[in-house]
């Protein structure tokens, strides 16, 4: 077995885990990413929209292309970072302070870090209902990566679930890919994405019903239409459904922290609805209450790539200063102003109210 | 459609239903870590992360507790699965070049 040793591990090369490694790479660190898809940039890659939020976090910028802005920040830290991809950290041994990783299917190997960083984002969550184990049924997600990075339609006609900015993005990009929106149907009472991001997919004439779930897929192989229901205040069903002939149901009812790492790190966890799911309490710098590990992005509570970036900038510069290297501390204030930026508003009240479930002023010994 | 009652899948990598998981429960088996060891949900290729979110809720609602007071499942390694010819054959062959694949 392969043994590989690291200052810094960065867990996910994604948005947040490359902000990670560049910043703790300007601090003068030696760098790991261990990424698990066949390419760096997480989710950023297939975003074709162009970033809202401000400058710092490259507004007007379209997802792709902040990818390899951040990818060139990184080499230009000539040999400081070091990347594997097709690989996934599988565990974390506490006893052994020691992570197993796999390459492929078949081969693995051991690696020690003297310090971590968590970046590994977020899985689609899924909602139960009769026959949603039909082909056919996607993640809004995986509708993306297949359209996005490997250029393959999902079908001809489909159902979204979900009017957050997710499934609004993810229903206009499949209008401009050809394929055919018969409605979106959101079960809150109002929107949850932008209004820029609905408005856009209303000037296409595809509805967006609030208070309607879906009930059910129709279909024998493979999905050949949808039952969606009304709801009420409760969320209960009015009695009032309809079906809508579709090929594709796509779910864009949210994402769940990915945390496994974390946990096998014994790090303090709490689930926080607000977060999305179980997060690890964490400091003003993204340490958590293991203290060789920090974390930062979708894996600390879904928001934002522009947030994941810049909590990563925050964990990899602290995490380098944590071991003795030049980090310019100052600019954690810098960086703390533009999150707080970030999650001003009434659009950031739910984050605040979740962060501050799980913030940390200092580590009981 | 109609006729025969149709399934709602939770785990898709072990193929529990709904009703599984609600009859289990109602059977006294209030946590993730017994529902786990009773019907084997979460413990497939994807190691939950499809089917835990929504056995939360199940038990939250069942149990009449905030989704947040529920007692969370163990976690442990891996988060994927190996093949065990990879872990018997020590890590399998050939060893990582020591470059550590590709500079970015």
């Amino acid at each position: 077995m392969t043994d590989i040793s690291t200052d810094i591990l960065v867990v996910g090369g994604g948005a947040a885990g490359l902000s990670a490694a560049a910043e703790a790479a300007s601090c003068g660190a030696d760098v790991l990413i261990v990424e698990g898809d066949l390419r760096l940039g997480g989710q950023l890659v297939k975003q074709t929209h162009k970033f809202f939020g401000s400058r710092d976090e490259y507004a007007g910028t379209r997802g792709y292309k902040i990818a390899d802005i951040l990818l060139d920040e990184i080499r230009e830290n000539e040999g400081k970072v070091k990347a594997l991809t097709n690989t996934t950290v599988t565990g974390y041994y506490i006893e052994d302070k020691t992570f197993t990783a796999m390459r492929g299917e078949d081969s693995c190997a051991r690696i020690k870090a003297r310090r971590t960083i968590v970046a590994t984002g977020a899985s689609e969550r899924l909602i139960p209902f009769p026959n949603n184990d039909l082909p056919g049924v996607y993640g809004a997600g995986a509708v993306q990566t297949l359209m996005n990075v490997y250029g393959v339609t999902p079908g001809r006609r489909v159902l979204m679930v979900g009017a957050g900015n997710i499934g609004l993005i993810v229903s206009y990009q499949m209008t401009q890919a050809g394929v055919e929106v018969a409605a979106v149907v959101e079960a809150m009472p109002k929107i949850g994405g932008y209004w820029v991001h609905a408005a856009k997919i209303r000037r296409l004439g595809i509805p967006i019903l609030l208070r309607h779930s879906v009930k059910e897929a129709l279909g024998e192989r493979v999905v050949e239409g949808a039952v969606i229901m009304e709801l009420d205040d409760k969320f209960n069903p009015t009695g009032l459904e309809r079906t809508i002939e579709c090929d594709v149901i796509c779910l864009a009812v949210g994402l769940s922290p990915t945390t496994e790492i974390l946990s096998h790190a014994g790090c303090r966890m709490r689930y926080v609805p607000e977060l999305c799911g179980s997060v690890a309490e964490r400091d003003r710098t993204m340490r958590t209450s293991n203290p060789d590990f920090w974390s930062a992005g979708d894996a600390m509570g879904i928001e934002e790539a522009s947030a994941a970036m810049v909590e990563g900038r925050i964990a990899g510069l602290c995490a380098a200063d944590s071991l003795g290297l030049p980090a310019k501390m100052e600019k954690l204030d810098e960086y703390w102003a533009r999150l707080n930026r970030l999650r001003a508003g009434e659009v950031g009240a739910k984050i605040r109210s979740g962060i501050g479930k799980v913030s940390r002023d200092e580590w009981e010994v | 459609m109609g006729g025969a009652k149709k399934e709602v899948i939770v785990c898709r990598c072990e193929e529990i239903t709904i009703d599984e998981i609600r009859e289990w429960i109602d059977r006294g088996c209030d946590t993730i870590n017994e529902l786990k060891r009773i019907l084997r949900v979460g413990m497939g290729p994807c190691q939950g992360r499809g089917c835990h979110d929504i056995i939360l809720r199940e038990l939250s609602r069942w149990l009449g507790t905030p989704i947040d007071q529920i007692e969370a499942g163990t976690v442990r390694p891996p988060v994927k699965p190996i093949k065990t010819g990879l872990l018997a054959s020590e890590g399998g062959e050939p060893a990582w070049s020591g470059k550590t694949g590709q500079t970015s």
